[in-house]
């Protein structure tokens, strides 16, 4: 790989042991790729937590401990030195302020809350959300970024028109020091342009429409890059917020096109380039009802004893939505509600007394986590209710339990009801 | 002795040789494996029960969530993670999942090991090289010495 001589120098050592182990990594990783060089990125987002079990033993020894092993991949123990470009916490395992709702050990949370102070210190913004776009982290069209978290990476490429590929820690870890990446996939310009065409021959409207045709293309196209015709409403942040989440479930998806909404392409032309689409793909009624069946087909029992609403973690308008449908109500007394929003929504939403309405009817407003990451639900849960493809996707198989979804209403009537009586309309 | 070759290129460095185990399902690092025995937890996963641990890893490649790297990593740490790693499409997550894995690892081949490679035959990854020697299980089987380390 081509370095330039400023990645020379810090690959010598010449500016700190830590951006030595940083660039090694980077090296290494680039190689692995078969990249020509490193990008030069501004915009990173990734995870620097120490709350997971695993993390106990490194933390005993020190934040920088878990940082070297964890963030770097390097067995020397080196100090944590600032970050070099905008650099955030993405979505982790432990809500610190809700411990006595999650049941997570207090020993746990007091090592996340450490982490929290020292990554901090060192310039890493505790956002501590799926969502980074929502709460300050918007990355212009053609920003080179270093983004975690698939549902967050679809919408950096696909709405933001930045470009990353999907990091892991230990890259994100490396670029945030170093403001380099391997300079592969979707930072290269033609790897941006659509592969499969989708023929939407219905209206996709509301927000668990946009969520049955991610999962559904997602799932056909894998990795590739879908671009969609026929789509006659401008989605919101929302709607396209659950749409990529979804489509990076069933699939891998990192990027997609709207022709005429989203920023790549005026029209379908424009979105293959010179390229032809290897497959057109139609969307219809049919299509759209094998996702909602693929999406329920853990679930058997109606009697739900958890729901969960906010993933991708829910916007100042959800949780208003969520807290008006709940108004002057009472959850059954055999359902647990959970709603998760960005740490710093949170604080909106709770000046917006929209946490006291949440709370009255005895559901909870959350942040940082959500029950797929840090493996955490009410006790006995056996049937959860959701609104969000990505969490109905895992929870069957991380969690072990059975999962409806379907709109927030449906989640909503089942909280307050104790009963799923959702469908599709 | 029958030998297969198969030529590809190095993604991580190094030599070393073991039993195959081998899916054409991708695997996912979050949510698909436990780090802690390299066991496939996934429930609809073609491996799902048995470990890579201290096996030549032959798959498609990774899916799922951006932690792959990271679940890989932990392997490493427990002592769970596979010898060697050999897997067909190049993806970021694959990539560094490999290079953190710290294991010999290949990919961009000349044959597909999967239509190769099956789960118990002997296999020695020379990633330096770019060269993976196969040895089918009934020939492995037959004489015992190839499989000496």
């Amino acid at each position: 790989m081509k370095l330039t001589d400023d990645e020379k120098a810090m690959l010598d050592g010449a500016k700190g042991k830590a951006k030595q182990k940083a660039m090694d990594l980077l090296v290494r990783y680039g190689e692995a790729l078969n990249a020509e060089r490193l990008v030069n990125v501004t915009n990173v987002a990734g995870t620097w937590n120490a709350g997971s079990p695993a993390m106990k033993p490194f933390a005993e020894k020190g934040m920088d401990a878990v940082f070297s092993k964890f963030n770097l991949d390097s067995d020397e123990v080196v100090e944590t030195p600032q970050a070099e470009v905008y650099t955030c916490q993405l979505i982790h395992g432990i809500d610190t302020q809700n411990a006595h709702v999650t049941g997570v050990a207090e020993e746990a949370v007091n090592r996340q809350k450490q982490a929290e102070r020292y990554f901090g210190e060192r310039g890493v913004a505790m956002f501590n959300t799926c969502t980074p776009y929502q709460v300050g982290n918007v990355p212009v069209r053609g920003e080179h970024c270093a983004w975690m978290e698939s549902s967050a990476v679809i919408y950096c490429n696909s709405v933001l028109g930045a470009r990353t590929n999907t990091e892991g820690r230990e890259s994100t870890g490396a670029a945030s020091i170093t403001g380099k990446i391997p300079y592969w996939g979707y930072h290269i310009p033609e790897n941006r342009l659509g592969t499969h065409l989708v023929e939407v021959e219905i209206d996709v409207d509301d927000i668990m429409d946009w969520g049955l045709l991610g999962y559904a293309i997602g799932e056909v196209v894998q990795e590739d890059i879908p671009v969609f015709s026929g789509i006659r409403k401008v989605p919101s942040m929302i709607k396209l917020k659950h749409f990529g989440a979804a489509a990076a479930s069933s699939g891998g998806v990192e990027m997609y096109h709207v022709p005429g909404v989203t920023p790549e392409s005026n029209s379908v032309a424009e979105a293959f380039g010179a390229k032809k689409p290897v497959a057109t793909l139609k969307y219809g009624k049919a299509e759209r009802k094998i996702a909602y069946d693929n999406l329920n087909s853990s679930a058997k029992s109606a009697d739900v004893d958890f729901v969960m609403l906010g993933c991708p973690h829910n916007s100042i308008e959800q949780v208003w939505t969520i807290a008006k449908l709940l108004n002057g109500k009472k959850l059954s007394a055999n359902t647990q509600l959970w709603v998760f929003t960005p740490r710093a929504l949170r604080d909106t939403a709770e000046l917006n007394g929209y946490g006291d309405m949440i709370r009255k009817a005895g559901g909870h407003l959350m942040s940082d986590t959500c029950p797929a990451i840090g493996r955490v639900m009410p006790k006995g849960t056996g049937v959860v209710a959701t609104d969000s493809a990505k969490q109905a996707h895992y929870l069957p198989a991380i969690m072990k339990c059975q999962t409806w979804f379907g709109t927030v209403e449906d989640c909503v009537n089942a909280a307050l009801t104790g009963r799923w009586q959702g469908g599709l309309q | 002795m029958k030998k297969i070759v198969i030529r590809g290129r190095k993604v991580v460095g190094g030599v070393a040789e073991g039993e195959a185990i081998t899916t054409h399902d991708t695997i996912s690092g979050w949510g698909g494996i436990d780090s802690n025995t390299g066991t496939i937890i996934e429930r609809r996963h073609e491996l799902v029960g048995q470990s890579f641990k201290d096996k030549v890893l032959v798959f498609p490649g990774a899916k799922g969530s951006s932690g792959y790297s990271h679940f890989f990593h932990l392997a490493r740490v427990a002592g769970a993670a596979p010898k060697a790693m050999l897997f067909n499409k190049m993806t970021a997550k694959a990539a560094l999942g490999a290079v953190v894995t710290r294991v010999p690892t290949m990919s961009d081949f000349d044959r597909d090991p999967l239509e190769v490679i099956e789960t118990g035959d002997w296999v020695k990854v020379d990633a330096d090289n770019g060269i993976i020697e196969v040895t089918k299980k009934a020939d492995a089987s037959s004489k015992p010495a190839t499989a000496a380390e």
